[in-house]
């Protein structure tokens, strides 16, 4: 290969960000050692860069999500962008022609890359075929939401200095996360060795094959583990249908002081957000000093940052 | 007359340190095998020894218990019964029920949740353990109900009632009819290691059905309900553990079809067993002609050939269990037209000579027999008695199992006088039963009326 080959390979080879599933250990390095200098200069009083100047992002949520459209809000504000939020309320049902149709009238408009976060797995994918821009996916169904593991990775690697060889135990909701699909292949790609965490009931099928090792019983489960990452359970879940109780919950899955002994002890506390207090995490260790779930909200923006800067070099230049 | 030796257990905490021997019996331990005369000695509540050295020798300052070659075996573990208590105390109470258990040689009684209110949460698992502790002069284990009011839909703390001491999980009388929701339980129940036991018949098909589906049903003009409606849960159940994992008990198969599907499962290597109530070994669908309502039970008595298929189950091994299946109804609910009666039958004191008539008929051997009213459901149970075994608590019996006598239900203990085998000739008789070292219950000839309790 000639040298001149070589520098048109684009850093981050990818048009879009649909998924962790196809990402490589030197792309997710790529993002999160872009993200990094994003996160330094968000800690700064002058914290915008230009390189999305006239680029239009647009926050197309079909289903409601403050935190993580105000996220990448931020970002593409701070990176230059001109932003749109869309916000395509309730989730009533639309049919796959609504959706095709919808992304066929944003990609009139001409955006440079569109955000979608959609209640179905799969809807993310199918617009991104539709467009001529670059798609992000903000979370699709119980399917993926990449710019949450790629937080969570920066999170802990800004905590611990690496990924490579940690122990991580996701606890809660396997079946219907996002989070933790998109985690477990992010982690496996970095190296960790991933644990899932669940009653049997809030387990997938066949989750050995997901690449994690998988505990019924949260004690064993934690053991000797570096990070516990949390998840949230929601309260549809708990009335007798896959959790017979929020306390019984609590009692056998949530994240307590006795039960996070079992980590080590410099274990980091993890969670996407928003916490149900008492159901899935005692309020006192959500406060603790080894919890990083203020830290994990601040890398956010640091990695939409560097998400949408990695997808915006391998747009069409001016 | 009979008597009542023992206090009620909380009166009487300690056991007596006085050692215990009992010389001259015919032992049988369904766990070993063993068939032999011999002695056993107590000491502490617990067997102390056991075997044929022990026939004629009486250790120094033992009291001395000849058996005259009667059986001496495990107590029976009867691990479906239902009581009144709490809600429906004019029926029995738990006091009650275990009179009716200890005359009947039953040692350990396990009660069904289905009480008012039903027993599914903490508090209630609580209250019977508590109950059970100061009124009762046997072991009483409850089981919890894995839904929420039994009413199939939503689960239950499984987790904390387990940890609660609820021994076992069951929809009570009625079957979960929601496949999502028994899967769900089912897998739910696996992570906590908790036993799981159905009554497993369709509610669809069971629906307004008062008897067996067959020719005594057409003749007397009630619908019935098929063995079918049985087998089609019992497979779908199967078939969920086949996913899920996790420890299933049918409770009371009624036909050949379902202990097939029970037996193909066993022989895949799931965990998976079934049991029988002693009404369908003993008693069939013509009983009930004449609109005789204390032969409605639920599953209802079946065709001849699925009581011998039943029977054949139990000399084989298998069914794992036999149950009483113990129902008490007040007179009120069953003296009404056939399809309006209540379903149930009170059966704690005649289990064990009920049983004995299939001994007696040659059709299933004595271990095999008891085998399944005190080994298999102490295992299935995760209880230690239900054997003679050195170092194990001394829950036993002493059993006649030639007296011949004819039942008559204004002499049975239990509250309730529901009784299928009232006026049955039946052969056998518990002379002594033995509660954690302590003789709960003596029999001591024929038997004038009985005080009211």
């Amino acid at each position: 290969m000639t040298h001149a080959a070589i520098a048109h390979l684009p850093a981050f080879p990818h048009r879009h960000l649909l998924s962790c599933e196809r990402l490589t250990a030197p792309d997710i390095d790529f993002l999160l050692d872009l993200a990094d200098k994003s996160a330094d200069q968000n800690q700064k009083i002058e914290k915008k860069r230009n390189v999305l100047n006239g680029r239009t992002v647009i926050n197309l949520f079909f289903e409601a999500s403050t935190r993580t459209q105000a996220s990448f809000e931020l970002a593409g504000k701070r990176l230059g962008a001109d932003v749109m939020n869309m916000v395509v309320a309730s989730s009533s049902v639309r049919k796959g022609e609504t959706l095709i149709d919808t992304a066929v009238t944003l990609n009139a408009m001409r955006p440079d890359i569109i955000v979608v976060r959609h209640y179905a797995a799969g809807a993310v994918e199918l617009l991104s075929q539709k467009v001529d821009c670059s798609v992000v996916n903000a979370g699709d169904g119980a399917h993926q939401h990449p710019t949450q593991a790629l937080l969570d990775a920066l999170t802990i690697r800004r905590a611990k200095g690496r990924i490579a060889g940690l122990t991580v135990a996701i606890c809660g909701d396997i079946l219907h996360s996002r989070v933790a699909r998109s985690n477990i292949d992010l982690l496996n790609a970095m190296s960790a060795r991933v644990r899932i965490v669940a009653p049997s009931t809030l387990l997938p099928s066949n989750p050995d094959r997901l690449g994690a090792e998988v505990f019924t019983d949260m004690w064993q489960g934690l053991a000797d583990a570096d990070v516990v990452m949390m998840l949230r359970l929601q309260h549809e879940r708990m009335d007798g249908v896959y959790v017979p109780s929020s306390r019984e919950y609590f009692h056998f899955f949530g994240l307590d002081h006795e039960k996070l002994a079992r980590a080590k002890p410099d274990a980091l506390i993890m969670h996407p957000g928003p916490m149900n207090r008492g159901v899935e995490i005692a309020s006192t260790v959500a406060d603790h000093s080894r919890s990083v779930i203020r830290e994990q909200v601040e890398m956010g923006v640091a990695v939409r940052m560097a998400v949408l800067e990695a997808l915006s070099q391998n747009l069409p230049q001016a | 007359m009979s008597v009542f030796l023992s206090k009620p257990k909380g009166e009487n905490p300690k056991p007596s340190r006085t050692p215990q021997i009992f010389l001259n019996a015919r032992l049988i331990d369904p766990e070993s095998g063993r068939d032999e005369l011999g002695g056993l000695l107590v000491q502490d509540g617990l067997i102390a020894d056991l075997g044929p050295h022990l026939r004629r020798n009486a250790p120094e300052g033992a009291a001395v218990i000849d058996c005259q070659e009667h059986v001496l075996c495990p107590g029976l573990i009867d691990a479906q019964v239902i009581t009144g208590e709490p809600g429906q105390e004019h029926r029995e109470t738990l006091k009650t029920a275990s009179r009716a258990a200890a005359a009947g040689g039953v040692t350990t009684v396990v009660v069904m949740p289905d009480t008012s209110p039903v027993i599914d949460q903490v508090a209630l698992v609580d209250f019977i353990q508590r109950r059970a502790r100061d009124n009762a002069i046997v072991h009483v284990h409850t089981m919890a109900a894995m839904t929420r009011g039994l009413k199939g839909e939503e689960m239950t703390e499984i987790g904390l009632l387990k940890r609660a001491g609820a021994i076992a999980f069951t929809n009570g009388k009625s079957s979960i009819g929601n496949t999502r929701v028994m899967r769900n339980v089912l897998n739910y129940a696996k992570d906590f290691g908790a036993l799981v036991m159905h009554h497993c018949e369709d509610p669809y098909l069971s629906s307004n059905a008062s008897m067996n589906s067959g020719e005594v049903a057409t003749r007397l003009g009630l619908a019935g309900v098929p063995t079918v409606a049985e087998t089609i849960v019992v497979e779908r159940d199967v078939r969920l553990v086949e996913k899920t994992g996790g420890r299933y008990h049918s409770m009371t198969i009624t036909c050949a079809e379902s202990l097939e599907v029970i037996k193909s499962a066993k022989a895949r290597g799931l965990d998976v067993t079934c049991g029988v109530s002693i009404n369908h070994l003993t008693l069939n669908e013509n009983d009930v002609t004449g609109y005789r309502t204390f032969f409605k039970v639920r599953p209802p008595l079946r065709h001849e050939n699925d009581r011998k298929a039943m029977v054949a189950g139990i000399a084989d091994g298998g069914i794992d269990i036999i149950v009483s299946s113990h129902d008490p109804q007040d007179v009120d609910v069953k003296r009404r037209p056939f399809q309006e009666a209540a379903d149930g039958a009170a059966g704690l004191e005649t289990l064990l000579p009920a049983a004995l008539r299939l001994y007696h008929s040659g059709d299933v051997e004595l271990v095999a027999l008891l085998k399944a009213m005190t080994l298999n459901p102490a295992k299935l149970l995760g209880l230690h008695s239900g054997r003679l075994r050195k170092g194990t608590i001394a829950d036993m019996i002493l059993v006649d199992l030639n007296e011949p006598w004819v039942v008559n239900k204004d002499l049975l203990r239990s509250r309730s006088k529901n009784s299928p085998f009232d006026e049955a000739r039946l052969q056998g008789r518990v002379l002594r039963t033995v509660v954690a070292g302590e003789t709960v219950y003596q029999y001591a000839g024929h038997e004038p009326a009985l005080a009211a309790d």
